[in-house]
């Protein structure tokens, strides 16, 4: 398979051979900044780059763009029905809108001729070598990395290029986080992880159990109450299910609007556990729990429908799956129920299988990697990870500026070495910060942000490293 | 942070847009053309766009909400206008160049900051203030005064064309101005400087020290907020793309932008 993007296209041009630790031959790419994945994040952190006026390599081992947002991509978490759950004005990059007459929550397939655009408009595409996967990624020294690659799926042999700089955007909702349970493997039932789920007529006429209640399984339950002859959706807690729509306007325009007006969290979770009375209603008597937690504290939920079908009895809310049984399901409550089918959709799990963990403070390489702002590495001031945050609001604004927040920084680390040096302290410092209120502890909720506060921390940092 | 325009996104309105594509795609950024308050795509549509097609450039030119063929909107602001030439140009296939003039060239200004032009061109810029309107006053108090009161600004033929161009042609294209938003006309006395370009496009300003709406103060003025000095077309009215010599003033955008790409991803 080529790996060039053009037909006849030169392979990178090797400046210099410079040799690896094991001997092998190494392409000296000098100033040339690699990037991993071109998924919307890396797509973003490409075309920052090369307008701060560097070289790119963008390695994507998929053979089109968008990642997650190309349902046709064998590790893409989307299905069928997938609209976005943050409105158009957070969801769009801050200098490329979505046109105007889209709807408030596109659809999927919106989303990827979105990215294509995005793509094709600011020229990136000859920057990218589809078909082709990152496998390893070592410091050599002096902060540049060697990158090694091989095509997609192993074969071929593998080449390694020397870069000066690498932005990490490989995704985190491709590794799926699968519970254990007692009794799982006896269990005669069908078992899947949501991100193998694609279309409702994989629940057509059965008794499906949906486990877990992010944006995946309130989506899956509502597809369930209309597909499966029967629908059970277990939760571990209570959670607020808020509705896409307040006032008659997408709920995170008014959010922001409060933000705007800058009403204190305390305010706004008040006023939004008011209008969630006054609106959705005391949800308990449904037999779902009552949340543990205020609203913003854990990972919001937009989801309109999951209410409406418990209220219709389509769904059936239960508790934690205790242990499984060959022909039933044991949830904590002692109950017994017999799905002929279990969806998982219990979450993903950021993986950097080709990089040492230490390097990222992730030392029991559990994927909670230890950065300032979400994205800078300590000690490694020439490598940032793009796109690992789990914002209240669509992530690829927030993308976008950690892309021109590290393009500024390799920029500064050439024209004004003490400035970059007085940075890389601050990064150092500043690492593990958080950047919402608080939330519930999760395996889920380290990476999560707020927004406004998050943005705003990510401008003082441009501000302060273009201080003098 | 934009809370507030993340809040209240601009309404989707019909947009018209013209255009002119080459014969042979040459791989050069699209120019987007931006009509000043009153005027509409069909400024450009007389001269300049098949012009610039000619010359081996794709050519759009669009009308702002409430101008030309666009849907109205007598409650439009700057930021809506912005809005819609942000709209056009990400909508385009490539990168393009940003060409406004008049008042157009200030909503060009406000449409660099959410938007990375390839380059930008400012023609005969009105960057508002009140000097502008004082000139605007001094040249013709009857079509300018009632404009302060919520009336549209009117401009007369005299204060956009030069006597070279023929009278008749004068009173076609004057007999087609409408006018801008009252609230866009009053943000351009009373608002707020443009926020800084993103992506760092190089900026080329042009006009001419005879033109009656814009006096060479401003142009100057207007140049050095992107460092660098105007081009001049002396002898030529306002409306550079509509008086008689409009050849000389497009030539020179083009020549620029292909001798000064400014950018090295340009293709
Ligand atoms: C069902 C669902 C709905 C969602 N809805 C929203 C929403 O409404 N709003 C929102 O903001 N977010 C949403 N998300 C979150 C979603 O993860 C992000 O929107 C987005 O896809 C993140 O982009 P990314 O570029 O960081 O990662 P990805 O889109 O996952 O892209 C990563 C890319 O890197 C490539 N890659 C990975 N490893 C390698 C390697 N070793 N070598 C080479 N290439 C590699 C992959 O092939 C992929 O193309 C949703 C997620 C899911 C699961
Ligand atoms: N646009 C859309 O429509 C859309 C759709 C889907 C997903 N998304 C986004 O994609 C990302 C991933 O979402 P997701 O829903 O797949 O994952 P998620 O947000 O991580 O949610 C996982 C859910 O599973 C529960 N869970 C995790 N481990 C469990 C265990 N061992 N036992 C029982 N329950 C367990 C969690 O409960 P706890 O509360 O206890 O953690 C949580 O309810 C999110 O950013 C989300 O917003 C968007």
């Amino acid at each position: 398979m080529p790996t060039s993007p053009e037909p006849g296209r030169p392979d990178p041009e090797t400046t210099t051979l410079a040799r690896g630790p094991d001997g092998r031959p190494v392409s000296d790419r000098g100033d040339t900044v690699c990037v991993i994945g071109a998924g919307a994040s890396g797509l973003t952190a490409v075309k920052n780059l090369a307008e701060h006026g560097f070289g790119v390599d963008c390695y994507e081992r998929e053979t089109g763009v968008a990642g997650a947002w190309n349902w046709r991509h064998d590790r893409s978490p989307v299905y069928a029905s997938t609209h976005l759950i943050s409105s158009r004005p957070f969801t769009q990059f801050p200098d490329f809108p979505m046109p105007d007459h889209w709807p408030d929550y596109p659809h999927h397939s919106q989303l990827l001729s979105y990215f294509e655009r995005y793509a094709d408009h600011f020229d990136l595409r000859r920057h990218i070598w589809f078909g082709t996967e990152v496998v390893r990624v070592e410091p050599v020294g002096d902060d540049r990395w060697d990158v090694t690659t091989r095509s997609t799926g192993g074969y071929g042999p593998e080449r390694t290029s020397r870069y000066a700089a690498v932005v990490i955007a490989n995704g985190h909702n491709w590794s799926p986080k699968l519970p254990r349970y007692e009794g799982l493997e006896q269990f005669r039932g069908e078992v899947m992880h949501a991100s193998s789920y694609k279309d409702s007529a994989q629940l057509r006429g059965k008794r499906v159990l949906v486990v877990g209640a992010g944006n995946t399984g309130c989506d899956i339950a509502v597809e369930a109450a209309q597909q499966a002859s029967r629908c059970w959706h277990s939760t571990r807690r209570g959670y607020w299910y808020a509705p896409k729509y307040v006032f008659g306007r997408p709920a995170d325009q008014v959010n922001d609007l409060l933000l705007a007006l800058r009403v204190p969290l305390r305010v706004r979770q008040w006023l939004y556990h008011r209008t969630l009375r006054l609106t959705v209603g005391d949800l308990t008597r449904f037999g779902l729990p009552k949340p543990d937690h205020r609203v913003y504290e854990t990972h919001p939920i937009a989801n309109s429908l999951l209410v409406y079908h418990v209220g219709h009895g389509t769904i059936t809310p239960v508790p934690d799956i205790a242990r499984f049984h060959p022909h039933s399901v044991e949830l904590t409550d002692g109950r017994q129920i017999d799905p002929e089918l279990v969806v998982f959709a219990t979450g993903y799990l950021p993986r950097f299988e080709f990089l040492d963990g230490k390097i990222l403070g992730d030392d029991e390489g559990v994927g909670r990697p230890r950065l300032w702002l979400n994205a800078l590495v300590p000690d490694h001031p020439t490598l940032a990870v793009t796109g690992l945050v789990q914002p209240d609001s669509g992530i690829f604004p927030l993308a976008h500026w950690q892309a021109v927040l590290f393009a500024r920084l390799l920029a500064t680390r050439a024209s004004r070495p003490e400035r970059a040096a007085a940075f890389a302290a601050q990064v150092r410092a500043g690492a593990g910060e958080r950047y919402s209120g608080q939330v519930k502890d999760s395996t889920r909720h380290w990476f999560e942000v707020g927004h406004a506060d998050y943005l705003r921390a990510l401008e003082r940092a441009l501000r302060e490293l273009e201080s003098k | 942070m934009r809370s507030w325009e993340w809040a209240r996104p601009v309404r989707p309105v019909r947009r018209e847009v013209l255009s002119a594509v080459p014969e042979l795609e040459e791989g050069r950024p699209p120019l987007l053309l931006v009509p000043g308050f009153g005027h509409g795509a069909w400024a450009y549509a007389e001269n300049w766009l098949g012009h610039v097609a000619a010359r081996g450039f794709s050519a759009y030119a669009m009308s702002l909400r409430g101008h030309g063929g666009s849907a109205p909107a007598p409650e439009a602001t700057l930021r809506a206008y912005a809005h819609d030439v942000v709209q056009v140009a990400a909508g385009l296939p490539r990168r393009a160049v940003l060409v406004g003039h008049g008042a157009g060239a200030l909503v060009v200004a406000h449409a660099m900051a959410r938007y990375p032009a390839q380059a930008a061109v400012l023609v005969a810029p009105v960057f508002g203030g009140w000097a502008t309107f004082g000139t605007a006053l001094r040249r013709n108090p009857f079509g300018t005064l009632p404009a302060v009161f919520g009336a549209g600004l009117r401009l007369n033929r005299r204060q956009l064309f030069s006597g070279e161009l023929p009278e008749a042609d004068a009173r076609r294209h004057a007999g087609r101005l409408g006018r801008a938003a009252r609230r866009a006309q009053w943000q351009l006395l009373t608002g707020t400087d443009p926020e800084p370009a993103v992506g760092d496009p190089p900026v080329l300003v042009l006009g001419s020290p005879d033109d009656r709406v814009v006096p060479a103060a401003a142009l100057n003025r207007a140049a050095r907020r992107y460092a660098s000095a105007p081009l001049l077309f002396p002898g030529m009215g306002h409306d550079l793309m509509l008086d008689a010599r409009w050849r000389e003033p497009i030539d020179a955008i083009l020549d620029w932008l292909i001798k000064n790409p400014g950018r090295d991803d340009l293709g």
